[in-house]
């Protein structure tokens, strides 16, 4: 069997942004649910907060192409 | 699926094992249709995601033109659903973001960044075309650098050279931390954002293609589940069109607020 172990590094990296999605979804589901009509109100905020967390599984992608085809 | 995989020169896999092409690399994102010139021994071609942005401009152009030409009123079945679009971009994404004072000079650039990056992210889904443009990195970084410019520009204008650089300083420091800060801020300002901007799109539509492909040639068993996948690509190819209009629009807002 062969393959590179970046790709292992760059799968257990993503497990970060993984969780910190789930806890602002969470959160933005928890908000809606005790205040309905919040949720026009939280729906960007909760978006950019996922957009900012999913920034750092990208960054991984990149060093993750840049380990696979530079090294 | 099939004529992507046809197209970009692959076989299509009988059984497992047989194909050593599988799974798909980045090089499967490389399709060019034809030579266009040549520039000192550099051969440029004219390839598929070029002829996906064009075609999406055109089919923008004709939506939009035809459906608002004889706007009425009590609007027609296509006049309804371009009002809905662009009441999405404008009091969702615009409003929002920039707030109510001066957000409607940013409507039509943001509007026309949204529904152009939801078409050609949709591409990566509608049959004849199935190949997302974005997922040529290229193609993010020139949308990005117009957001960048833009940004960048009503800042200056705003508070001048040096109050922008002063503006991105937080009041209330202590003296000594400020140089730090600033130097923070500005890799922020500078770097983080472009960078984020640009490869969150490329990043996303890059990824899920090649999920959709590796589910999809691999479909002798799993065809169900790229069915799903396809469905939930969509999903995402939305979710990113506003995701990166709702960061320009903060980054716009963000430079139009007076002060901290």
């Amino acid at each position: 069997m062969t393959g590179d172990i970046t790709l292992i590094g760059y799968g257990l990296a993503t497990i970060g942004p993984a969780i910190a999605v789930g806890l602002i979804f969470a959160a933005y589901i928890n908000g809606v649910a005790r205040q309905p009509e919040a949720g026009n109100l939280l729906r960007p905020i909760a978006i950019l907060g996922f957009a900012l967390a999913e920034a750092l599984a990208i960054f991984g992608l990149v060093l993750f192409f840049l380990a696979f085809f530079t090294g | 699926m099939s004529a992507t995989i046809a197209a970009a020169g692959l076989p299509l896999p009988t059984a497992a094992g047989e194909n050593s092409h599988f799974p798909p690399t980045p090089e499967d994102f490389w399709q060019p249709l034809f030579k266009m010139f040549e520039i000192g021994g550099q051969a440029y071609y004219f390839t598929r995601p070029m002829a996906l942005l064009l075609i999406a401009a055109i089919a923008l152009s004709v939506w939009l033109l035809v459906t608002t030409r004889k706007a009425a009123i009590v609007p027609s079945k296509g006049q309804w659903l371009t009002e809905k679009v662009y009441d999405f971009a404008r009091n969702d994404i615009a409003r929002d973001m920039i707030g109510s004072r001066d957000f409607m000079r940013f409507v039509p650039f943001l509007f026309a960044l949204f529904v152009f990056i939801l078409l050609n992210n949709l591409f990566g889904i509608i049959p004849p075309f199935q190949n997302p443009t974005m997922a040529r990195v290229a193609f993010p970084i020139a949308l990005t650098l117009v957001v960048y410019v833009v940004y960048h520009w009503i800042g200056f204008k705003k508070h001048g050279a040096v109050g922008y650089f002063k503006f991105m300083l937080p009041s209330g420091l202590p003296g000594w931390i400020k140089p730090f800060i600033l130097l923070l801020e500005m890799i922020t300002f500078f770097i983080t954002r472009p960078l984020t901007l640009a490869l969150r799109l490329f990043g996303n539509m890059f990824a899920g293609h090649m999920l959709l492909v590796v589910f999809i040639v691999g479909g002798w068993v799993m065809f169900e589940s790229g069915f799903l996948l396809t469905a939930f690509e969509g999903l995402i190819q939305f979710l990113q069109a506003y995701v990166f209009v709702l960061l320009a629009a903060s980054y716009i807002g963000g430079a139009l607020v007076d002060e901290h």
